[in-house]
């Protein structure tokens, strides 16, 4: 077992802390404070391939691994929990699905313009009946001639307004499973722009302040019947397949935020001086911090241990990566609360403040506790392969 | 058009500079990165490819790891890598430096060559010079901007207070400053690219029409009697003042200070 990462991890690792300070951290505070969707960096992203890292060369991505994938998010996040959120929904949310799932003339009309950034994805299943429990879809799809109708709304939707692309679910008819009347869910494409298809309120939230969290609203939105996403009725499927993937971009996104509030306070326990002498001398600091970097460490060997897991599901398509994905992100995300709780307590009154990165750092990484799937998700999931 | 850029691994001076207790630098105490004055030069370079068309190669002198800054390169955008390394070659000064890489470049085929103007760990801006006159080509220093026109190469040089355009037929050498481009950051399936391609190693053997006695410690001329590091200064003071107050207040301090 080599725990060393190869020369190209580090290597990229070097070019995502390289992009994260020059170009993320700068605008940081101010896409807090402002709630506005960095499309400027964005973009920036785009040229750097960053919106299409496991994605394979031959749909325009960089045909990288989810390992490189992960390490980006993570980076990223050290220093910004919004841009953290904004690759790793576009790349597992939308992304994924059609590289898994879509047919080839999907795969071909979509990825290229979503790997090379020139389009935004998204991906839409929460409803406001419908959040851990997905049976209780609102949203419908008809089949009317060539088409599908489509009426309901999702909400809590990340990238919400800034997306071109969405990968959303829809109860399309009703089945019959152990005897019981269950509902039948698929998954489609829908494109910004077509009619039908628009935008309700944007959250304000607590933290990741500047990812653009909208409700998308359909009535009588019309796609194409060649849009559905896989078969009909395994919607399902598809959606707990790809959000076990998502955790594992959500755990690097916690395990960024909690390194980064960490960095953070490590220089600040150094500078900071009472009763004559930096609170980095005290021991109750060391001992803090010596928690904090142990916890730190430990979410990021399950986090790498995830991505690896399912880079060989990318090679054999068997291995199974959700428990590991599962319990990468209760960790992750549980580490990130603590720390960055720790973090503020080691900053004393500076740290409640907003001039200090570390009090963002506290509101952004709660969510990682509670999206694509919350902590007792993840505790069911894991739980329920260990009962099997 | 062909296109070779010559770039240095040096270490990062942005953290301080440590000595071994000879009074050499300690390189593997600090961080190596690629020369900036070079990676604006490979930049020049790639944007050359993009607008033009061109094969990119990049050379590089140095220890095994000096392999690093090729791929780096690599993952930029160049097409190729060479390392020059040997133990024959090591402790060389700028003459015996520029020496080596041109008995490199004699075995390619180049219209344009381009350097950085200096390294950041030397700061001498001989090499690129010097390797031009060992090919008996032209040079064209400083560069702020580099277009090509035909046959030729137009070259702003840059000054203190202007600039000089500058046209030569290629094939030329032009040394690059950092203020040339904002070089573009690497991708990462360029890195992973760059990890699967081979780079080509020369050694002593391979470079062409050069003399052993002008190459590394023996064939370099410098004599280093001393090496020190810049001797940090205190933070200064800043004031926002107006015109004629901001003159009150220098002559104030300097008569504080008894210089008038």
């Amino acid at each position: 077992m080599d725990f060393t990462l190869s020369k190209k991890h580090e290597m990229a690792r070097t070019l995502f802390r390289e992009f994260a300070e020059k170009e993320v951290k700068p605008l940081a505070q101010e896409v807090d404070e402002t709630e506005v969707f960095p499309r400027g960096t964005v973009e920036k992203m785009a040229k750097a391939g960053f919106m299409g890292i496991p994605i394979p060369k031959e749909y325009g991505g960089q045909g990288c691994d989810v390992l490189t994938y992960a390490m980006c998010v993570e980076e990223l996040s050290k220093v910004c929990g919004t841009t953290g959120v904004i690759v790793s929904a576009h790349t597992s949310l939308c992304c994924d699905p059609i590289l898994t799932y879509g047919t080839d003339e999907q795969k071909k009309k979509y990825l290229p313009d979503l790997a090379s950034g020139r389009k935004i994805g998204a991906f839409g299943l929460t409803e406001p009946g419908a959040g851990t429990d997905a049976q209780g879809q609102q949203t419908k799809a008809v089949l009317d001639g060539d088409e599908w109708v489509i009426n309901g709304s999702k909400i809590f939707i990340t990238n919400g307004k800034e997306a071109d692309v969405y990968v959303i679910f829809a109860v399309t008819g009703l089945i019959e499973k152990r005897g019981k009347q269950i509902k039948e869910i698929s998954s489609f494409i829908v494109e910004k722009g077509t009619p039908g298809f628009t935008f309700g309120t944007k959250e304000k939230k607590m933290g990741i302040r500047g990812s653009s969290t909208y409700e998308l609203i359909f009535t009588d939105c019309r796609i194409p019947k060649e849009n559905m996403l896989g078969q009909q009725g395994k919607g399902f499927g598809i959606a707990m397949h790809t959000l076990d993937g998502g955790r594992i971009g959500i755990a690097a996104q916690a395990l960024g935020i909690g390194e980064g509030a960490l960095e953070r306070t490590i220089a600040y326990t150094k500078e900071r001086k009472q009763f004559g002498r930096t609170i980095a001398q005290q021991q109750n600091t060391q001992f803090q911090l010596a928690d904090m970097a142990t916890k730190a460490q430990a979410a990021q060997l399950l986090v790498y241990k995830a991505a690896m897991t399912k880079d060989q599901y990318t090679k054999d398509h068997k291995t199974a990566y959700g428990v590991e994905a599962a319990m990468a992100k209760l960790y992750a995300a549980e580490m990130a609360m603590e720390v960055t709780t720790k973090a503020v307590q080691l900053h004393g009154g500076y740290g409640y403040t907003r001039e200090y990165d570390v009090e963002r750092m506290m509101r952004d990484a709660k969510i990682t506790e509670i999206y694509e799937g919350t902590s007792e998700v993840q505790r069911m999931v894991i739980s329920a392969a260990l009962l099997k | 058009m062909k296109i070779v850029v010559c770039v240095k691994q040096v270490p990062d001076t942005k953290g301080g500079v440590k000595f071994n207790p000879d009074g050499t630098l300690d390189r593997g105490a600090m961080l190596a990165i690629m020369n900036p004055d070079d990676k604006a030069g490979l930049e020049a370079a790639l944007r050359l490819k993009d607008q033009y068309g061109a094969e990119v190669t990049v050379v590089t002198m140095g220890l095994p790891k000096a392999e690093e800054v090729l791929r780096e390169a690599m993952a930029m955008g160049a097409d190729k890598g060479i390392l020059v390394t040997d133990r024959v070659l090591g402790g060389a000064d700028t003459w015996a430096t520029s020496q080596t890489l041109a008995g490199a470049l004699r075995n390619l085929e180049y219209d344009l060559i381009i350097t950085g103007r200096q390294a950041i760990d030397g700061d001498t801006a001989q090499v690129g010079p010097q390797i031009s006159e060992h090919l008996n080509i032209p040079v064209i220093s400083y560069a702020q901007d580099i277009k090509i026109d035909g046959d030729s190469v137009i070259v702003e040089r840059q000054y203190d207070d202007r600039y000089h355009v500058l046209k030569a037929k290629m094939p030329c050498l032009v040394t690059a400053l950092a203020e040339l481009n904002e070089p573009r950051y690497m991708t990462p399936g360029g890195i992973f690219d760059a990890y699967d391609a081979d780079i080509t190693v020369w050694g002593r053997a391979d470079l062409k029409d050069v003399e052993d006695s002008n190459l590394g410690l023996k064939g370099s001329p410098t004599q280093i009697a001393k090496a020190s590091d810049k001797v940090r200064k205190g933070a200064g003071e800043k004031v926002n003042l107006d015109v004629t107050e901001s003159v009150d207040y220098i002559v104030g301090k300097l008569k504080e200070k008894h210089v008038i």
